[in-house]
């Protein structure tokens, strides 16, 4: 079995500022990771590669920067790693980027699995695990909790938000996974020293057929139009306890008041 | 800002995987581990996946191949979080020394690679209830019958005692011979005639194993004894020059992570208006510790390095460093406590454990007086031999 594993390298919480001038997120130093629910990717597909002996390949679309996040992925045993790199990959959304992905995961030719983390830690938007399964035409079930493969097929466990659903898929799919799966491994001494030295050559749009055109600002189907932090809550209102009969008539006037009841 | 010890890429590698496995793993169970005196078995199954657990074991020998200087950093990383953790995981190269110092090649390819992989634990035998500083006290015999060598006797306050497989014992073979008297052997768990006391309750190092090995009619195949009859001290004593700067390096993490924790405290905490590191007072303890933590990390490198250059007699520096970053441990965590104040005396923060910990480094594998012993007796040594 040949299993894919998308990463995305994101700012760690503390490095992230908002410019008050821009309202553009800035990210400075060194200090990333990778995306956390892209970890427990990671190490759902190490887990299938400790019990069926697969191939493990991790894809990160990014600047050579990026390459870090696949040291670490190769460090935690992942066999290979390729960076896909390109001037002309630079402003795409979901769409486009799920669409480099998808590109990169034909060109390897083998593949049977594809895992996704559920979403960023940046971007939040979810959509790229899916945008992935959609390009290639396979099958995807997000927000999966339990993963069991006898090689041919899959068992699986998704999430609802009230309980979970008992799937079993025949491959090739996609799958999207969240923290509950799993805990990630950390890397081996041999494992570090080893992706040290491993070469990182970026793969560029024309490698994968890609028209630049279709990729990138270009290729987008959303465009960004503004971006702020959330306000933060204002105080509310504080309401006396000490007698519930008539703090209970306070709070439920105001409701009325607002038109909430 | 830090200090440059000229450390290759690999040593870099090391001190960043310990540092990361210990600040993600360790800092959020090390509080519950010492509450419930938990052997933190989970915490070295893990390392043992990390390649970390057999870094100071030859590479043909499923370890990673490091030396002296490469364990120390791990074991630096790991006590600058919690020394409960950090001796349970030393102690594995306490235990194995003298297999790796004296052992034939059928005893190290059957012993070194499951320690190697972190799927064995291992430990040292050698203190006794009337043999600690003074080792020529042991009782426990060991007597040859056919083709096997009965042990008896009682070792006491051993680490990793119980939750390891393998142990290396030091047993008199011949109470005439007086030093020359002593043999060391591989005792596996499960042996006949092997069992264990009770688990100790301790002042500090809560989390980590002690318990005593108690043999009655234990049956040692023969083939188990290491080096020769009457080579018990001497393996003993290569075994303990070359563990001890493992245990300076215990102290070095234990007194860096106090020292951690004492800045970042005095920076946010405000008296009288202002942080109270703005004190000079309170600058002057945190600059003294913070000379004191260097200097000791400093000779603790240096007796590494020593090893790893291969010197012959290495009892002085290791003797050296482990008294000196031991003692520099159990004033720093002291004094760190003395900067949290009363939230340094309260179990919500770690330096109480800290200092409570600190103190083991001043008596366990020799303690303090002892070295100065040992320094004392190298002193007379070499400058008898000066002309």
């Amino acid at each position: 079995m040949h299993i894919v594993v998308c990463i995305k390298q994101v700012p760690s919480a503390i490095a992230v500022k908002v410019d008050a001038a821009t309202q553009a997120l800035t990210c400075t130093g060194s200090d990333y990771l990778i995306n956390p629910f892209d970890e427990n990717a990671l190490e759902a597909a190490l887990a299938l590669k400790d019990s069926l002996k697969a191939k493990v390949t991790v894809l990160t679309v990014g600047s050579a920067q990026t390459a870090e996040v696949l040291r670490e992925a190769l460090g935690r045993g992942a066999d290979a790693a390729q960076l896909l790199s390109d001037a002309a990959f630079e402003g795409s959304d979901a769409w486009a980027t799920s669409k480099i992905l998808a590109a990169a995961v034909q060109k390897l030719g083998d593949v049977n699995l594809v895992i996704c983390g559920k979403q960023t830690f940046d971007g939040d938007t979810a959509q790229v695990g899916p945008g992935i399964a959609e390009f290639l035409g396979w099958p995807c079930v997000a927000f999966v909790r339990k993963i069991e493969s006898d090689g041919a097929s899959l068992k699986l466990e998704r999430i609802y938000e009230e309980g979970f659903e008992k799937l079993t898929l025949a491959l090739p799919a996609v799958l999207t996974v969240g923290k509950e799966i799993n805990t990630p491994r950390m890397a081996s001494l041999k494992g570090r020293m080893a992706a040290k030295k491993a070469q990182l050559a970026p793969v560029t749009a024309a490698a994968l057929g890609l028209a630049p055109e279709t990729v990138g600002a270009k290729g987008s189907r959303t465009r960004l139009a503004r971006m702020a932090p959330v306000p933060r809550k204002s105080g509310g209102i504080k309401v006396d306890g000490s007698d519930p009969a008539v703090a209970a008539k306070l709070v439920v006037d105001k409701l009325r008041e607002m038109k909430l009841v | 800002m830090a200090v440059n010890y000229g450390l290759t890429e690999q040593q870099i590698e090391i001190q960043n995987a310990m540092r990361e496995f210990a600040k993600e793993r360790v800092i959020p169970v090390r509080a519950e581990l010492d509450e419930k005196e938990e052997f933190p078995h989970a915490l070295l199954q893990e390392l043992g996946k990390m390649d970390l657990m057999g870094l100071y074991i030859p590479s043909e020998l499923s370890g990673f191949g490091g030396g002296s200087l490469d364990f120390c950093l791990a074991i630096e990383e790991l006590s600058r979080i919690c020394i409960g953790v950090s001796v349970s995981y030393a102690a594995n190269a306490l235990g194995s020394y003298p297999i790796l110092l004296f052992g034939n090649d059928a005893q190290l390819k059957k012993y070194m690679p499951p320690i190697a992989k972190g799927e064995k634990y291992c430990a040292f035998g050698l203190t006794e209830a009337n043999a600690g500083s003074d080792a020529g006290g042991i009782q426990t015999t060991a007597v040859l019958k056919g083709d096997k060598y009965i042990l008896n006797g009682t070792k006491q306050w051993i680490t990793n005692g119980g939750e390891a497989d393998t142990y290396t014992v030091i047993a008199i073979t011949d109470r005439n011979k007086g030093a020359r008297g002593a043999s060391a052997f591989i005792v596996e768990k499960g042996m006949p005639g092997f069992s264990f006391g009770k688990k100790e309750k301790k002042l500090g190092i809560r989390c980590s194993a002690t318990r005593e090995l108690v043999f009655q009619d234990c049956e040692v195949p023969k083939e188990n004894i290491l080096a020769r009859e009457g080579m018990g001290f001497i393996v003993a004593m290569k075994t303990l020059d070359t563990s001890r700067p493992g245990i300076a390096a215990q102290g070095v993490g234990l007194a860096q992570g106090a020292v951690d924790e004492a800045v970042t405290y005095a920076r946010t905490r405000e008296q009288f208006g202002k942080p109270i590191i703005a004190n000079q007072a309170v600058q002057h303890m945190l600059a003294n510790m913070a000379t004191q933590t260097e200097a000791a990390r400093a000779i603790t490198y240096a007796a590494a390095r020593t090893i790893d250059a291969g010197e012959k007699d290495v009892s002085k520096i290791s003797a050296m460093s482990k008294l000196f970053a031991t003692d520099v441990s159990m004033a720093v965590t002291t004094d760190a406590v003395q900067i949290l104040g009363g939230y340094g005396y309260m179990r919500e923060y770690p330096v109480e454990k800290m200092m409570r910990d600190a103190k083991i480094l001043q008596i366990y594998e020799g303690t303090n007086q002892i070295q100065r012993n040992v320094i004392g007796a190298a002193l007379i040594k070499e400058y008898a031999s000066m002309k």
